[in-house]
C-alpha cells in the first residue's frame, strides 16, 4: 500500500457513496419544493406548474401571523440569549475554582444532553406550578414560550462563546488594564471584537432554533401565541395541501441564506485565525535562530 | 503574559484584579441563576409530579402504572426502534464522515455545510415529505410500478418510523465522527503504512480506534431524540406504533400532567443507564486501543 494513498482525495466508491448519501438526506427536501409548484390539491400528484400555493400562502393570516409570532419570539430569546449567554462566558472563562466551573458547566449541558421532550414537560410543570401559586389565568402564554426557548438555547450561546475567549491571549486585557483602562473598558475594546465571531454564531444558532423549535413550543405555549412550527404541526394533522410545501421552501431558502453568512463570517476569522498561528510560526523560527 | 507573573504583584494591579474577579461573578450571576430555575429545579418538579396525585399527596400509583405489560412493551419497542436507527446511522454514517474528512478542506467546508442544511429545516416537515415518498400512491411505489412491481406497503410500519427516525438525525452522527476524524494525525497512517499494515489494518487500527469518541458522541445524538420521538412515530407509524414519547404526549394532553411526569421520570433513568453503559464502553476502548 502506497503511502500517498490516503493523502489523495476520494476514490470513485467515495464519490459514489457521498452522492448517494445526499441523495438521501435531499430527498424529501426536493420532493416538497417541488410539489410547492403543484396547481393541484396533491401533495403526491404533480398536475401542473402554478404559484398558487405562494399567493394563497401571503394572503393566509394565520400563517403570516404565525410567521409574525415567531420571528417576534425569536429574535426575544436571542437577544436575551446572547447577552445572557455571552456575559456568562466571560465570568465561566475567569472562574478560578475548578469544581464551580465544572459544577456550571454541566448545569449547562443538561438542555443538550436530555431530550427535548423531558425539557418541554419539566418547563411545564414548573410554570404550571408557579403559575397556580401566583394565580395567573393562561398559564401558558408567551411569556412562559419566552423562558423555554431563551432555556434552550443558552448552552449554544455560551458553548459557542466560551473557546472564544480561550483562544484569545490573556495579556491582552491584562494590557489595557495595565493602560488605565477600566475593566468594562476593556471588555467593549478589547474582548468583545476578538469574542464576536463566538457571539455571532451562538446568537445565529439561538436564532434557527428558536425558529425550528416544535418539541418544547408543543409543551409550554399557550393558546394566544401560535409559532409556525406548532401551526405546521396542526395542519399535519389535518389533509395538507402544498401550501405547507410553499412555506416549507421558503423557510428552506432563508436557512440556506443565514447557513451561508454564518459560513462567511466563520471562514473569514478561521482565516484570520491562521494567519495569526502562522506569524506566530515566523516570529518563533526567529527566536530559534538567535 | 508570562512577564506580568514574573513581576512582583503591585498593590494597584491587585485591586483592579479582585474588581476583574467580581465583574466575573456578576456576569457570570444572571446565567446560573436562569440555569438553575429554569432546568435544575424543573428537573426537580419531573420527579416530584412522578410520586404525587392531583392533590400533591406522595403516592407510587403514576409509576406503577407504568409497569403493565401495554406500556413495558411500548417501552421495549421504542429502545429497539431507536437502537436499530441507531445502528443504521452508524453504518450509513461512518462511511460517510471517513469520505467527507479525504476531500479537500474546500470541498469539506460545501459538504459539511450540505450536511447540516436538512438540520436546519424544519423536521415535521421533512418528516412529512417522506409519508409523501412511502405512501403506496406514493413516489417509490410509482417507480416501482414503472417497472410493474409493487406496490408495497411501506407507510405505517415498524420500517418507516426507522427511515424517518434515520433521515432526522443521521446528520448528528456523521457531525461528531467527522469532527474526529479531521483532527487524526495522519501521520500515524503514515506510520501504520510504513510499518507494513495494509489498507484493512490501518482501518481497523488506527482509523476506527481514534473515531471511537466521535462515534459515541454520535449514539448518544441519535438515540436520545429517537428513543423519545413522537412525531415520526405518528406520521409514519400512522399512530399504530405507539412510543414512549406518544405515551407522553398523550397523557399530556389528556391533562395528567403526573403521569407525563412518571413517564418522564422512566425515560430520563433509561437514558441515563444507556449512558452509564456507553461510558463505560467508551472507556474501555481508550484504555484498550490508544496508549
Amino acid at each position: 500500500m502506497k503511502n500517498g494513498k490516503y493523502r489523495n482525495r476520494n476514490g470513485a466508491v467515495g464519490i459514489i457513496y457521498l452522492v448517494a448519501v445526499f441523495i438521501f438526506l435531499f430527498a424529501p427536501i426536493a420532493v416538497l419544493i417541488y410539489f410547492s409548484f403543484n396547481s393541484g390539491k396533491s401533495t403526491a400528484v404533480m398536475e401542473g406548474f402554478s404559484l398558487r400555493w405562494y399567493e394563497e400562502l401571503f394572503r393566509d393570516e394565520i400563517t403570516l401571523g404565525a410567521l409574525k409570532n415567531t420571528l417576534i419570539l425569536a429574535v426575544c430569546s436571542t437577544l436575551i440569549s446572547t447577552v445572557v449567554g455571552t456575559a456568562a462566558a466571560y465570568g465561566i472563562s475567569r472562574m478560578k475554582k475548578r469544581y464551580i466551573k465544572s459544577l456550571v458547566m454541566s448545569a449547562t449541558n443538561i438542555p443538550l444532553m436530555n431530550p427535548d421532550i423531558i425539557t418541554g414537560i419539566s418547563l411545564m410543570l414548573l410554570f404550571v406550578f408557579a403559575g397556580t401559586l401566583i394565580g395567573l389565568d393562561p398559564i401558558l402564554s408567551f411569556r412562559t414560550l419566552l423562558i423555554s426557548h431563551v432555556t434552550f438555547s443558552l448552552p449554544y450561546v455560551v458553548l459557542s462563546v466560551l473557546p472564544k475567549f480561550r483562544q484569545m491571549d490573556r495579556s491582552l486585557p491584562e494590557a489595557a488594564l495595565d493602560l488605565g483602562c477600566t475593566p468594562v473598558q476593556s471588555f467593549f475594546k478589547v474582548e468583545l471584537p476578538e469574542i464576536l465571531p463566538g457571539v455571532f454564531t451562538g446568537a445565529i444558532m439561538a436564532f434557527t432554533l428558536s425558529l425550528d423549535d416544535f418539541v418544547i413550543s408543543y409543551f409550554t405555549k399557550g393558546s394566544d401565541f401560535q409559532t409556525l412550527p406548532i401551526l405546521i404541526y396542526s395542519m399535519t394533522k389535518k389533509t395538507v395541501t402544498p401550501k405547507i410545501y410553499a412555506l416549507a421552501t421558503i423557510i428552506f431558502i432563508t436557512i440556506l441564506l443565514l447557513l451561508i453568512l454564518s459560513n462567511v463570517i466563520s471562514a473569514k476569522d478561521e482565516r484570520k485565525h491562521i494567519n495569526k498561528l502562522k506569524k506566530q510560526r515566523k516570529t518563533k523560527k526567529g527566536e530559534n535562530l538567535n | 503574559m508570562n512577564l506580568s507573573k514574573e513581576k512582583p504583584p503591585l498593590v494597584k494591579k491587585k485591586k483592579t484584579k479582585k474588581k476583574g474577579n467580581l465583574l466575573a461573578a456578576f456576569l457570570a450571576a444572571p446565567h446560573i441563576v436562569w440555569t438553575v430555575l429554569f432546568i435544575v429545579v424543573p428537573l426537580i418538579f419531573v420527579a416530584v409530579y412522578a410520586f404525587t396525585d392531583r392533590q400533591m399527596n406522595f403516592t407510587f400509583d403514576n409509576i406503577l402504572d407504568f409497569f403493565t405489560p401495554e406500556k413495558l412493551y411500548i417501552l421495549w419497542r421504542s429502545v429497539k426502534l431507536a437502537l436499530i436507527a441507531t445502528v443504521i446511522c452508524i453504518l450509513i454514517g461512518y462511511p460517510a464522515a471517513y469520505f467527507i474528512s479525504k476531500a479537500n478542506p474546500r470541498t469539506q467546508r460545501l459538504l459539511i455545510l450540505l450536511i447540516m442544511l436538512p438540520m436546519w429545516m424544519n423536521f415535521l416537515i421533512r418528516t412529512y415529505a417522506w409519508m409523501v415518498i412511502l405512501q403506496n400512491k406514493g413516489i417509490i411505489n410509482s417507480i416501482i410500478g414503472l417497472i410493474g412491481l409493487g406496490p408495497f406497503k411501506m407507510i405505517n410500519t415498524e420500517g418507516a418510523v426507522i427511515v424517518g427516525m434515520v433521515y432526522d438525525f443521521l446528520p448528528y452522527m456523521i457531525l461528531p465522527i467527522y469532527s474526529v476524524m479531521t483532527k487524526l494525525d495522519t501521520r500515524l497512517i503514515e506510520a501504520a503504512a510504513d510499518l507494513g499494515c495494509n489498507g484493512f489494518g490501518v482501518l481497523t487500527k488506527v482509523i476506527i480506534p481514534h473515531s471511537l469518541p466521535g462515534v459515541f458522541s454520535g449514539i448518544t445524538m441519535v438515540f436520545v431524540p429517537s428513543i423519545s420521538t413522537f412525531y415520526i412515530s405518528q406520521k409514519l407509524g400512522g399512530g399504530k406504533f405507539f412510543l414512549i414519547g406518544d405515551l407522553i404526549e398523550s397523557q399530556y394532553n389528556a391533562n395528567n400532567i403526573h403521569a407525563a411526569a412518571a413517564i418522564s421520570l422512566v425515560l430520563m433513568l433509561i437514558i441515563l443507564a444507556s449512558m452509564a453503559v456507553l461510558n463505560h464502553f467508551s472507556d474501555d476502548s481508550e484504555g484498550g486501543f490508544i496508549p
